[in-house]
């Protein structure tokens, strides 16, 4: 693909784009029956039974859990829960589908209407989304090479089935075609799939499949209401790929349209080695699905005081957390969303904060933003950190009973072992000293020590007050309060003169 | 539980059936009833065994010509009734739970339609498509039965996918009438109705989508009872129509019904559809007395629908009908007659609405898992399309093509969606019935007696008809039953009591009360009329009959055996 020909293609075209999000549901057991959901590394079809296999006469039955998701997810997308839905067949044959039929909602899902808040590079963006809703999952096609056999049996290619997945509970997310642009597209899905995480629905990981986003993207000239031929755009399995297939798509498809191409429906895959999309399939006309009202399933009542308690159970969401961390506590915007959007680091800073040991809330911040993120990068877990004791030392150094840099050290220290931080300080004579007589002592050694830089003071050469306080602290093996140091040398340098 | 009334007469089968027991010696096992099976195994005086033995061989004799078994599990039977003969004795010894903690079903013989999941055997549903596949679970009914101590003889002839109304449309071949072998039983239960009027099993278990349990009964002239959809539980029970299947009994009597009925009825948790309302016990309890029996007749309330009884009803079955509700008004009902205007439209809805969901329900038939495969072309869309091709029968592709149409977009709110409020309308022109106060709805079972093979299998509509009296019961969810109302020609009339939802133990007592007033009639004491020709090795099975129709032409391939 010709870059150059695409450049400035958003100059001249607008993209029009609609994300489909599934989200694999945090629930125990399966949709519609009994079978564990702790598939990921099990052998294949180890974890299904007669009803996730659609053998003959099996019948769904709900898991309310599921649904329970669903309806938390609509709260928290400010959606419209509908007080009664209902079920519906979306019919097609395909091996990994084994009732043929998958059991959706189509007409009546369970929320509508929902939007989204997320902040974009060029300010706070709304998504408006049009539905959540519950289905099932499908199994999953296995493409294999058999070996030859021994025996003579040549090489061939085989396509195998694990229906472990089959049934697993999926909520589809399908949003307005609001988005304009790729950043966008990977913000919402950011900030959906922390949403999803901080109400406990999914643990969305996109890397294995508990997230899977679908992008619609079109383009139009800029400045036109009528919207382009859509592409469907699947197989982004990271937020970094979803952003750049969409921003690929948007290039291909205005070097298409300027090459007086047409652009037909079509469905196309993120080939994340080449770094472009590919024709999976095209789009003739709209599937037919033949959807109709399972009977198998009576429709869905969400009684008032049902609904009620799971609102009540919501946590305080990401939007509302930023909001409290920037108004009440004084974060900066930037700080409040990298605390938010990492769940350890919100356990971390909440949990020092319960600690109120008077530490300030920006000082713990800083610590859970700089410290605490820096040395748990690209690390498993979170430490042996314990927000108690991060608040602990927060207070020290706020009281200067600690130096910055001892305070950091202490810190790494702790994350490592996860020894208490006085006892980290205790064994390394880290505790800094404050008291105005053992430091008198301390700066009359050097300055009897050190005429020259006494010398060089009095002849107007103030940086010799850095090089005393620097030995004064060596002294001190850095237990000195470097600012008191300061402060008694210099009064003393000025008494004497 | 009936025990009281019977434990005060000698023990006597009913009237005229030889083969019972004169003096205590039991000669034919296998005319008893259950309510009489169950005092004698609880007495001690038969054992479940020596039943299951009378009952395999009547039924290993005779279904060569009748072709009402599918499968006989001979080993499995005798196995299950040495376990009830256990649970029996156990209950007996001084110091046990006692007989009368016992279901009255413990030890006694049941058949089941081949569609009913029974874990580690066949379940074909009469289609070759499912040749070959063994469920790996009971349904619940299944599970139920087992919890009764009922012993599973084996499974029934039924049409392909419970598709028919005449067990023509089986894989496995026809099922023979007993009354007239060159007849059909009716269907799609029609192996479990033979069964039933063949004396191989007392009571047998069916399903009824639009009248496939009500329309054999009354062909084969015995009792079959759709009961309100949600009574009994459908997990497990390979699905026709999903939103009009019922499980049922079929029996020879309004007592052996309500046994059944017991037994298996009931909200279960696999089946989002099963009501949670109670089963009353007294369906242990109809009256045994003949005049306590009558007696629930007096001051009730039935209605005579007139748009029942149509152009195209046999005489004589619209005959024996009026002659049953005289019987009933003399005896002290009072009969009205009432509209249901609706009715004719049953028959349309009816056809969109189940072939829609069969559509659906048979799409899992693909051949990928289990049951009959063509992989022959490697490529697995083609290999589906062989599968199926070859796999269903020309009725099931029929109905697939049906509902496949009725759902499609641009046709689904025309067929689909109209055919579903004009089903509303239908339940209103019945909830009307109830609101003014009746008791039931009289009606025939079916327009005919049984015809002769061959005579509808080649003109769909004209087999669809045969149901016209009863899938508006089904439309409705309504429960209802078909009881022997005499003869016609020398082949049963079957007439069909309506009820209210959940009312199954009233249209028992209803049916019971009919049994009590028709007790002496000379019809009740004849046995199907060729049935003694059945135990003649040189009579021709229903397949051999098929292919000397069809001029000597060889059995189609739709005769393999399962």
């Amino acid at each position: 693909m010709a870059a150059e020909a695409g450049t400035g293609a958003l100059e001249r075209y607008e993209a029009v784009i609609g994300i489909e999000i599934h989200c694999q549901l945090r629930t125990a057991s399966k949709m519609f029956c009994g079978c564990s959901t702790e598939i990921d590394g099990a052998a294949p079809n180890s974890h299904c039974c007669p009803v996730c296999l659609g053998l003959p006469g099996v019948l769904p039955t709900i898991n309310k859990s599921a649904v329970e998701c669903v309806i938390a997810t609509g709260f928290a997308i400010e959606a419209a829960i509908a007080p009664t839905t209902r079920w519906d067949r979306k019919n097609y044959f395909y091996p990994d589908l084994p009732k043929g039929y998958q059991i959706s909602q189509y007409q009546l899902p369970l929320a509508s209407n929902g939007r989204l808040t997320f902040e974009t590079s060029e300010g706070p963006f709304t998504v408006r989304i049009n539905r959540a809703h519950l289905e099932e999952d499908t199994g999953r096609l296995i493409h294999a090479e058999l070996d030859a056999s021994p025996g003579g049996r040549p090489a061939r290619r085989v396509s195998l089935i694990d229906f472990n997945r089959s049934g697993m509970p999926l909520m589809e997310i399908v949003t307005e075609p609001d988005i304009r642009t790729a950043e966008q597209a990977r913000r919402y899905a950011e900030e959906l799939r922390l949403l999803m995480r901080t109400i406990g629905a999914s643990d969305a990981e996109m890397e294995n499949g508990q997230m899977r986003v679908e992008a619609n993207v079109s383009i139009r000239p800029r400045g036109r209401e009528e919207f382009g031929t859509r592409i469907e755009v699947k197989n982004m399995n990271s937020m970094r790929s979803v952003e750049r297939a969409i921003d690929f798509e948007i290039q291909r498809q205005a070097v298409a349209i300027d090459a007086g191409r047409t652009i037909r429906m079509e469905t196309r895959g993120w080939d994340e080695a080449r770094q472009e999309t590919y024709l999976m399939r095209p789009k003739e006309a709209e599937n037919e699905y033949r959807y109709f009202p399972e009977p198998d399933l009576p429709p869905l009542v969400a009684p008032p005081e049902w609904l009620a308690e799971i609102k009540a159970r919501l946590p305080e969401l990401p939007a509302a957390r930023r909001n409290r961390y920037g108004t009440d506590l004084g974060l900066s915007a930037y700080d409040a969303a990298v605390i938010v959007n990492d769940a350890a680091a919100t356990a971390l800073f909440e949990g020092a904060l319960a600690a109120d040991t008077g530490a300030p809330a920006k000082l713990i911040a800083n610590w859970v933003t700089g410290e605490y993120m820096r040395l748990v990068k690209g690390k498993a877990g979170a430490g042996k950190v314990n927000a108690g004791e991060l608040a602990a030392l927060a207070k020290l150094v706020a009281d200067g009973a600690i130096s910055g840099t001892n305070a950091k050290e202490v810190f790494a220290e702790h994350l490592d072992t996860g020894e208490p931080v006085a006892r980290i300080i205790e064994k390394h004579g880290y505790r800094q000293i404050s008291d105005a007589g053992a430091l008198g002592a301390a700066v009359e050694q050097v300055l009897a020590a050190n005429p020259a830089a006494v010398a060089d003071y009095r002849a107007g050469r103030d940086a010799a007050v850095g090089f005393l306080v620097g030995q004064v602290m060596k002294a001190t093996r850095g237990q000195a309060n470097a600012t008191m140091v300061q402060a008694a040398l210099r009064e003393r340098l000025d008494r004497a003169e | 539980m009936g025990e009281r009334d019977e434990e005060d007469r000698p023990f006597e089968t009913t009237q005229g059936r030889d083969g019972g027991a004169g003096g205590g010696a039991l000669t034919d096992l296998t005319r008893l009833h259950v309510h009489e099976m169950a005092r004698l195994l609880r007495t001690g005086e038969v054992s479940s065994r020596a039943l299951a033995e009378a009952h395999l061989a009547a039924a290993g004799r005779q279904n060569h010509a009748l072709n009402a078994w599918l499968v006989i599990d001979r080993k499995s039977a005798l196995a299950q009734a040495d376990a009830a003969d256990r649970r029996l004795a156990e209950s007996r010894r001084p110091g046990g739970s006692g007989v009368a903690a016992l279901h009255p079903l413990c030890g006694v013989p049941v058949g089941l339609k081949d569609l009913v999941s029974v874990k580690g055997g066949q379940a074909t549903a009469g289609s070759k498509i499912l040749k070959g596949y063994v469920a790996p679970f009971d349904s619940t009914v299944t599970a139920r039965l087992r919890q009764a101590g009922a012993v599973i003889l084996g499974k029934t002839n039924m049409d392909e996918f419970a598709m028919g109304s005449s067990t023509e449309h089986s894989a496995y071949g026809p099922t023979a009438n007993p009354w007239d072998l060159t007849r059909v039983p009716g269907g799609s239960s029609g192996g479990s109705a033979a069964a039933v009027a063949a004396f191989h099993v007392p009571v047998s278990i069916g399903t009824d989508t639009g009248g496939s349990i009500r329309q054999p009964a009354s062909l084969c002239g015995i009792v079959g009872l759709k009961p309100t959809y949600g009574r009994v539980s459908r997990y497990g029970i390979v699905a026709f129509a999903s939103s009009l299947d019922q499980i049922g009994p079929l029996a020879r009597d309004a007592r052996d019904a309500a046994i059944l009925l017991h037994a298996v009825s009931g909200r279960d948790d696999r089946d989002a559809t099963s009501a949670p309302v109670p089963v009353p016990d007294e369906l242990l309890d109809l009256p045994a007395s003949d005049d306590e029996a009558a007696s629930y007749l007096k001051g009730r309330r039935l209605a005579l629908p007139r748009e029942y009884f149509v152009d195209g009803m046999e005489p004589g079955v619209a005959a024996r009908v009026r002659e049953a509700v005289a019987a009933m008004e003399a005896a002290g009902a009072i009969i009205e007659e009432v509209s249901l205007p609706h009715t004719d439209y049953g028959l349309a809805t009816y056809y969109i609405i189940a072939p829609a969901e069969a559509s659906s329900n048979l799409a899992r038939y693909d051949g990928v898992v289990y049951g009959f495969a063509d992989r022959s072309s490697g490529d697995y869309i083609a290999d589906y399309l062989c599968t199926r091709g070859t796999g269903f029968g020309p009725e099931v592709k029929r109905r697939i093509m049906l509902g496949t149409y009725a759902l499609s977009a641009g046709y689904y709110d025309a067929y689909y969606l109209k055919a579903q409020k004009v089903r509303t309308l239908i339940k209103a022109d019945f909830d009307a019935v109830w609101a003014a106060g009746f008791d039931a709805i009289c009606a025939p079972t079916s327009p005919t007696v049984a015809f002769p093979m061959g005579a509808r299998v080649e003109d769909p509509v004209a087999m669809y008809l045969s149901d016209a009296c009863t899938l508006p019961v089904n439309m409705a969810g309504l429960p209802g039953i078909s009881i022997p109302a005499g003869l016609s020609d020398g082949l049963p009339v079957g007439l069909q009591l309506v009820g209210a939802p959940w009312r199954e133990l009233g249209m028992l007592r209803l049916a019971r009360a009919y049994e009590a007033i028709t007790a002496r009639a000379t019809w009740r004491d004849l046995e199907p009329a060729e049935l003694h020709l059945t135990d003649d090795p040189t009579t021709p099975s229903p397949l051999e009959r098929q292919a000397r129709r069809t001029q000597g032409a060889p059995a189609t391939g739709s005769g393999d055996q399962p």
